[in-house]
Formats: structure tokens, C-alpha cells, sequence
């Protein structure tokens, strides 16, 4: 049954009328949503050797035991979200083979592996605009010499909560709000980034 | 508003935490045997202090993890910041703090009398 639904993100009322404004210009400052992905929370004791050899090998990458880091292979990338606890992002719809490989592998390991799909909707924020925008909303310290490229943080965006992953220099940021409040967070950053659009 | 240096994220805005009162309030072992007043006294009084005060706080908005705070109640300074539990559990989650950034703030609760 579930293949029949069609994944969509949670502000597409509003992202299919910006696009048939043809906004998004300016000075290259963009605001997108991309297609929801898989998401999985992992969690597991980082002090267990064989828990993080194991995920390693199943995922391709290493687990990141930094805080707020992130670290990524071909068809996942795993977000730190706390001291024993990460976010694995697929490609939509590959969410439940990598769960299944996780479980196997894992065993009797002290683990935990959940589908965690329709938590989160995911929008990019990319441009010379995009780090002023999000530091209109945001009390983490953006700045390069505070998060850079590989960095992700759990934070409050416009009193919303969510995950901030830094992709590039252009800058590049992934934002992942929760479902329900994707509608508000897009409208925020949309006001936000006008500005910039100009 | 304060700047608190989570253990495990490091510094961020007190909007992103949750305040849990008083730190080291150990629970009876067996409630049913105390009197009125000895079970009142664990329930509601606190020690209120004018200087300085050991008080748990979640990071509600961050990695949700608890962990205790001491802070000074007429200056708002907060002079430590250390993890929730005994000893055997610092240590098991010792690996992952320790490449944490706010290495250095983070001090076992052991460690103070």
C-alpha cells in the first residue's frame, strides 16, 4: 500500500505558488523544499566498540562521536543529534532496506534503530542571503569561525525547533523542521529571505 | 537571559532550556514510613539560597539531555556545569563528552563534597 502514496513536503501550498511567481532571484539567495527523505533515529552507547564498528560498516561512513557534526556517505548522512543518539537521512523510499541491514547487523547489540520518516520535512536555504536570513531567527552562533560545512545543531528557529545542517560555504543549509510546523518555518523564511530576492 | 554551556552541545540561549529545580533531592527509600511533615519536607521545601545554587536543567531544544548547573542567584553566574548521575554513569558516557566542546566545563558530580 504504501508505494501507491506520493511523498510531498509540508509547505508544497506554498512552495508550488512561489515557483509559478518565478521568485527565488535576486542576488541568488534561494529557499527551496526538497523531497521529504527517509529519516531513521539511531540510537546506541558510543563507548561500545563493536556498536560503532558495526554501524560503520553497515552505513559506509563513520558514526560522528563529535558533537554537532555530521558525516556522510553515497545514500546517507548521519547528523549528531546527542551523546548517544544520531539522524541517518536517505534518499526517499530506501529508509526501510537500510533499517532492516541496520537490525541484522546490529543483533544483540544494545541498540535501538526507528523509522522516524514522516517526522521531519527538509527545505534548503542556499546563497549569499542565507546565513544573514537564518541569523534573523537563530541564536546560534553562525558565523564561519562557529559553524562551518559538516556542522549540524538541534536549535530554535523563529521559537520553531529545528535541525540545522551546514552544506557549503556558498553558504548552503538544510533545515529540518517538524512536519506540522513546516508551513510556519517556510513562511517565516520566506519573508525572511525577501530581503535578498530583491 | 543566560548563556548556558550545555555538556554536550556547548553554549547556547536559555530559551533553548528547560528548568527542573532544585539538584540533588534524593527520594525517600520508603516513603510509607515517613511521618506528614518528613514526607512534606522532601515534597515542597526547598533551600532558596542567596549565593550559590546546584539546579538541573534540560536541553529541551537541543539533545534533550538533563545535566546540573550551578549558578549564583543574585548574579545569574553560572560557575559550573556538570552531568546528571552517579560516578559508573558519567564514566559510561565519558568517550562521547570528551570530544564534546564544552570539555572543559564539565565536571563529575562526584567531585564536590
Amino acid at each position: 500500500m504504501a508505494d501507491t502514496l506520493i511523498r510531498q513536503g509540508g509547505a508544497t501550498r506554498f512552495t508550488q505558488a512561489v515557483a509559478s511567481l518565478g521568485a527565488n532571484t535576486g542576488n541568488g539567495t534561494r529557499l527551496a523544499e526538497l523531497t521529504p527523505p527517509g529519516q531513521i533515529n539511531l540510537r546506541g552507547r558510543p563507548s561500545d566498540p563493536r556498536f560503532v564498528r558495526t554501524v560503520g560498516a553497515v552505513l559506509g561512513c563513520v558514526l560522528p562521536l563529535n558533537a554537532n557534526t555530521v558525516t556522510s556517505a553515497a545514500e546517507v548522512t548521519v547528523l549528531w543529534l546527542g551523546p548517544d543518539e544520531w539522524l541517518l537521512v536517505t534518499p526517499a523510499g530506501e529508509e526501510t532496506a537500510l533499517i532492516a541491514r541496520l537490525r541484522e547487523a546490529l543483533g544483540d547489540i544494545h541498540a535501538a534503530v526507528t523509522d522516524v520518516t514522516g517526522n521531519r520535512t527538509r527545505l534548503r536555504l542556499s546563497g549569499p542571503g542565507a546565513r544573514e536570513t537564518l541569523m534573523k531567527g537563530c541564536s546560534l552562533d553562525l558565523h564561519p569561525r562557529g559553524f562551518r560545512p559538516g556542522q549540524c545543531a538541534q536549535t530554535l528557529l523563529a521559537r520553531g525547533g529545528i535541525i540545522l545542517h551546514q552544506i557549503d560555504d556558498a553558504p548552503t543549509y538544510d533545515i529540518y523542521p517538524r512536519r506540522s510546523f513546516s508551513e510556519y518555518t517556510w513562511m517565516w523564511l520566506s519573508d525572511a529571505v525577501a530581503e535578498y530576492q530583491r | 537571559m543566560l548563556t548556558i554551556n550545555c555538556p554536550w552541545c556547548g553554549p547556547r540561549d536559555e530559551t533553548e532550556f528547560g528548568f527542573g529545580g532544585e539538584a540533588h533531592r534524593t527520594r525517600p527509600a520508603d516513603p510509607s514510613a515517613l511521618s506528614d511533615a518528613e514526607w512534606a519536607e522532601f515534597l515542597f521545601m526547598r533551600t532558596n539560597p542567596k549565593g550559590l545554587h546546584r539546579e538541573r536543567w534540560v536541553h529541551s531544544h537541543g539533545c534533550r539531555r538533563w545535566f546540573n548547573v550551578e549558578r549564583h542567584t543574585v548574579t545569574n553566574e553560572i560557575t559550573r556545569v556538570y552531568q546528571m548521575g552517579s560516578a559508573s554513569e558519567a564514566a559510561e558516557t565519558a568517550p562521547a563528552a570528551e570530544q564534546a566542546p564544552a570539555t572543559a566545563a564539565i565536571e563529575k558530580q562526584g567531585s564536590r563534597s
